[in-house]
């Protein structure tokens, strides 16, 4: 009993935040309508015996994607909002009548099938242990695969968003160039002997320059 | 009423919709990018609730890549919305049409 009410009430609010997401017209309503759904659909894990993706949805999605979101619409400012734009009416019932089209096609399958209650599983289903097991044992190439596809997003994000330097001007050196250096080592040491040199006969005053003399 | 594996995949029809009516019909692509959030949330559920039905672990496993999979384009996607705002483009995906000719 208690599952299905906590089912009623979580599979409400994940389809009302879905709608208050795609409906909303400032775009931190609907990325905040979003973790509503994402933490609805946390507790519908929970009901499904997946305690440890239900803590990586919360932690992963409704704590650092969510954020990212957050801090883009944030720097974006008023640029965020949708500009207003009137559309034909028939691009709205088109795209209503697909997404239903879509849904109830998924739906109707749904119905034909008769499932029964579902395998019997031990209280471990689920755990971390389990999920470690599968991910590092029998699907270890999945993992690796999805490690470098992380890799290669980072890099990506940085690269695709990194402020872009001025263009530069005549003889100017970038940062990572190699510079054609003025002088050779042996011929720095011994420009600094002479230096050195210089400066002891100048303050010995054996040398007298413009500022003696003057 | 007794909730089985059916109810869930119900639920995941719906977001699945949901978001695809969203892909559809708003112009800003973060609202896209979030619309598309929904509809790998509803793959994520039913994905889930096979998991649970036959009692095997794979379907968990493959979720877990769907979420990494899923934050990977969060990442390009919002990175390209930012280099648009630098570049001070339209932030419009209706105007973003430099390619088509």
């Amino acid at each position: 009993m208690t599952y299905d009410v906590v089912f009623v009430v979580a599979s409400a609010l994940a389809i009302v935040s879905a709608l208050g997401v795609v409906l909303s017209s400032n775009p931190f309503h609907s990325a905040l309508s979003l973790i509503g759904n994402l933490v609805a659909l946390a507790a519908m894990y929970l009901l499904l015996q997946s305690d440890f993706l239900a803590a990586a949805q919360v932690i992963v999605y409704a704590g650092a994607v969510m954020i990212m979101f957050l801090f883009v619409i944030a720097y974006l400012g008023g640029r965020a909002h949708e500009p207003v734009r009137s559309r034909p009416w028939w691009q709205t019932v088109a795209a209503l009548a697909a997404a239903v089209a879509v849904a109830a096609e998924i739906g109707f399958a749904v119905e034909e099938q008769a499932f029964g209650d579902g395998a019997h599983v031990s209280d471990l289903f689920g755990a971390p242990q389990a999920i470690a097991a599968s991910f590092l044992g029998r699907y270890v190439l999945t993992f690796e695969a999805t490690s470098v596809l992380l890799l290669i997003a980072a890099v990506g994000g940085v690269t695709l968003a990194a402020r872009r330097p001025a263009p530069r001007e005549a003889g100017a050196v970038g940062a990572f160039e190699e510079v054609e250096r003025l002088a050779p080592a042996t011929s720095l040491q011994a420009e600094v002997v002479d230096a050195e040199t210089r400066f002891d006969i100048v303050r010995a005053g054996s040398v007298p320059d413009e500022e003696g003399k003057g | 009423m007794h909730v089985g594996v059916a109810w869930f995949l119900f639920v995941s029809a719906a977001l699945f919709g949901i978001g695809l009516y969203g892909v559809f019909t708003r112009r800003s692509p973060i609202i896209l990018l979030l619309s598309v959030e929904i509809m790998l949330n509803a793959s994520n559920l039913a994905l889930i609730s096979f998991a649970r039905y036959w009692g095997d672990q794979a379907g968990q496993v493959f979720a877990l890549v769907v979420m990494a999979v899923a934050a990977s384009e969060v990442v390009v996607g919002l990175g390209l919305v930012v280099a648009m705002a630098r570049r001070r483009a339209d932030l419009d995906v209706d105007s973003l049409r430099g390619l088509r000719n």
